[in-house]
């Protein structure tokens, strides 16, 4: 399939333009991401990361440009577009568990609902998950039985469980207690070593030393900067980073 | 009461026929309003207008005119059906409204990010629905949704008076004015088939609130 050629980036957005109203939310965005690339976004608060984030899988629709993932084009509302959602994973800020279902069927709607595999071989590749991120035991639990970090390492799962080709991270640390946010960023970085296609919001510039291919800098709806997370962090090409960088080192 | 115990039988038959609009419309508005309230949630804006038109005609239509529209307007345009059926539409059609507007808080009382999530699994926009925000939002409505229902049993007596005929408050009517008995006793008795309704019914829906409050 030409789609899958391995000259074609598995992500690919080219002049993307969004509006909220009046905001002009999202600038001329040009970005693609290889198969097996780890790509941190980073930037200010209200910049346009998580926007970034959800326009990938179309929560946001954009007004201006193309997203295309595996040489596909984002199709519009409908069939097609919820199959697409399928291949790209999210996992939120706010974790969004399905608070009325147990941890187990957390994981196994998605297969069942949408990849149509049998319970039984849902469930087996669910417990197999759970247990990689570490909350095997919470299996029978409902969400709101579980700490942060358990919930997000769930989220994860749940996402793994469609065998995503990219997963979409907006902020996943950020809604944790401290002594929580290494069971997920471990979490993480073992995905990337794995070899899983990633966009992270974050942070967290240990997990992008250790983990990220590229960190895109983001400011004002706009990619400034683009580099591999040494130069980034040790020698930021413009100001704005340089300004960014400098305060959320001090603190 | 020997009003009741002379005419036992008609009460039962009019209490029999109330019940069974009672069930008709129960059923219908239920479906009909669900229907209603997917499509002022749904993200196609042709089918949230649609829904909001519906809302708004209805639940701002006296009853008596929405009732006097299907018995007497629908057979103008051509619509042939009995009395009975066009009681029941009508008070479906009235009471839809109310069921919608129950649901739908109830469906926006579930955070959006439940819904999202439910997409970012690829669930399509029914499934979501389903799987997801109903159940949930199945918790918080069932309060409001009790009350609305409660009051359509009531409303089931105009459409009574609407010449269905044969139900409690007919049977009512008929013993005051064609055989002469004391109103009073009478629309006691009428009174009583109607809580024979709603007490068991209240009763329930109390049952069906603890049980949802518990699953939480
Ligand atoms: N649904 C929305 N409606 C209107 N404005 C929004 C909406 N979501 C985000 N914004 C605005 O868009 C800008 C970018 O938001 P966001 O992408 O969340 O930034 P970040 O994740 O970088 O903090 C902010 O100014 C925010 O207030
Ligand atoms: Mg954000």
């Amino acid at each position: 399939m030409t789609s899958r050629s391995a000259g074609e980036p598995l992500v690919r957005l080219s002049g993307v333009n969004k509006w909220f109203g009046e905001l002009h939310v999202l600038q001329d965005i040009d970005l693609s991401i290889d198969r097996g690339e780890v790509v941190v976004v980073i930037g200010p608060s209200g910049s346009g990361k998580s926007t970034l984030c959800r326009t990938i899988n179309r929560l946001e629709p954009i007004q201006q440009g193309e997203i295309a993932i595996d040489g596909e084009r984002l199709p519009e509302e409908g069939k097609q577009l919820a199959r697409l959602r399928a291949d790209v994973g999210m996992v939120f800020q706010s974790f969004n568990l399905f608070a009325h279902k147990t941890v187990l069927e957390n994981v196994t709607l998605g297969p069942v609902k949408v990849r149509r595999q049998s319970k039984g071989e849902a469930e087996r590749r669910a417990r197999e998950l759970l247990d990689r991120v570490g909350v095997g035991a919470q299996a029978e639990k409902v969400p709101a039985q579980l700490s942060g970090g358990q919930q997000q390492r769930v989220a994860i799962a749940r996402a793994l469980a469609m065998d995503p080709k990219v997963m979409l991270f907006d902020e996943p640390t950020s809604a944790l207690d401290p002594e929580m946010i290494n069971e997920v960023l471990d979490v993480m970085t073992t995905l990337a070593r794995d070899g899983m296609t990633m966009v992270v919001v974050t942070h967290e510039m240990g997990f992008a030393r250790r983990a990220a291919n590229r960190v895109v800098f983001m400011d004002a709806g706009r990619i400034v900067e683009s580099a591999d997370p040494e130069t980034f962090f040790t020698r930021p090409a413009s100001d704005r980073a340089k300004d960014f960088l400098s305060k959320i080192l001090t603190h | 009461m020997d009003a009741v115990t002379e005419n036992l039988d008609d009460y039962v038959s009019g209490f029999l026929t109330s019940l069974s609009i009672i069930l008709w419309s129960l059923v219908g508005s239920l479906v009909l309003g669900m229907l209603i309230a997917a499509c002022r949630v749904s993200p196609v804006p042709p089918l949230q207008r649609f829904g909001a038109f519906w809302v708004t005609t209805f639940r701002n239509t006296p009853l008596s005119v929405v009732l006097f529209f299907c018995a007497f307007g629908l057979p103008e345009l051509g619509v042939i059906r009995s009395f009975f059926f066009f009681g029941v539409l009508g008070l479906v059609l009235y009471t839809s409204a109310f069921v919608c507007e129950a649901v739908r808080s109830g469906i926006n009382s579930v955070s959006a990010g439940q819904a999202e999530a439910a997409r970012s699994i690829g669930l399509n926009f029914t499934q979501s629905l389903r799987f997801v925000v109903l159940p949930q939002a199945l918790r918080t409505v069932v309060p409001p949704l009790g009350s609305v229902i409660i009051a359509m049993f009531k409303n089931s007596a105009v459409v009574g008076a609407f010449g269905v005929g044969g139900d409690l408050w007919s049977t009512g009517l008929t013993l005051t004015s064609a055989r002469g008995y004391e109103t009073l006793p009478v629309f006691i008795g009428v009174a009583l088939g109607f809580l024979l309704i709603t007490l068991p019914a209240g009763a329930l829906l109390h049952v069906i609130e603890r049980k949802v409050a518990i699953a939480r």
